[in-house]
């Protein structure tokens, strides 16, 4: 199934884009896709910590992902 | 009135919003771009926000100020993009029947604010340029949703 990642300030910077579609497994939940991001994004594993947010919700680790998901990935926020 | 805005920030406008017959007290706080961060001399800052969300989050602590203080009503305005030095980067009008329900349902906004809404702030400074919130030491991995990522900003 396809799901929508995006990527915010340092990590958009960093990956040189903001928004892609990824293909995953179906019974993928948010650690398998990170897992997964990491082969194409090495620099995912060396950034300090970060939050992931599933439809607009902050999701852990176990939250099972769905077809067309968005899932942003948040560095430490900073507004203000 | 809650929004993200690419404008200046007007006042007057969470003033209007907030005004209330009943309330004898609006308290707003102003976030305003300083000129130095940690020794650097700063340029400027640009923000950047993950806006459908960052609108709920803004929704949610909105609630649960008005949940937690006997208040009339609460403007959130957090502008985006290029804020140059000196000005509004964030407004917050809190108006209530009495002054320390405002002053304590302000602080509460803004507190919560820094350390859950998806908004970032870049600083530009001589030589270079950082996102606040990079910076410390990390351990990679997640973030439990009820530990939000936050960072203390550049200003107080």
């Amino acid at each position: 199934m396809k799901v929508r990642v995006l990527l915010f300030a340092s990590l958009r910077e960093r990956a040189g884009r903001s928004r892609f579609e990824v293909e995953v497994e179906a019974d993928c939940r948010v650690e398998g896709l990170l897992r997964q991001l990491e082969n194409d994004m090495p620099f995912l594993r060396e950034v300090g910590r970060f939050a992931v947010a599933v439809n607009e919700d902050y999701a852990g680790p176990e939250r099972p992902l769905r077809e067309n998901d968005e899932i942003a990935l948040i560095p430490p926020v900073s507004g203000g | 009135m809650i929004r993200l805005t690419d404008q200046p920030i007007v006042i007057d406008d969470l003033l209007k919003a907030v005004a209330n017959p009943a309330a004898g007290a609006i308290v707003l706080f102003i976030g305003t771009t300083r000129d130095h961060n940690q020794g650097r001399r700063v340029e400027r800052l640009e923000y950047e926000a993950y806006a459908g969300m960052a609108g709920k989050e803004i929704d949610a602590i909105a609630a649960e100020a008005a949940s937690r203080w006997p208040i009339a009503a609460v403007a959130i305005v957090h502008r985006t993009g290029v804020v140059p030095i000196g000005m509004a980067s964030v407004a917050i009008a809190v108006s209530a029947a009495h002054r320390a329900a405002a002053f304590e349902a302000a602080r509460f906004t803004i507190d919560r604010l820094k350390e859950t809404v998806p908004i970032w702030k870049k600083e530009f400074f001589e030589g270079g340029a950082i996102w606040i919130g990079d910076q410390c030491g990390r351990e990679g991995g997640f973030v439990d949703p009820a530990l939000a990522p936050g960072e203390p900003g550049t200003k107080g």
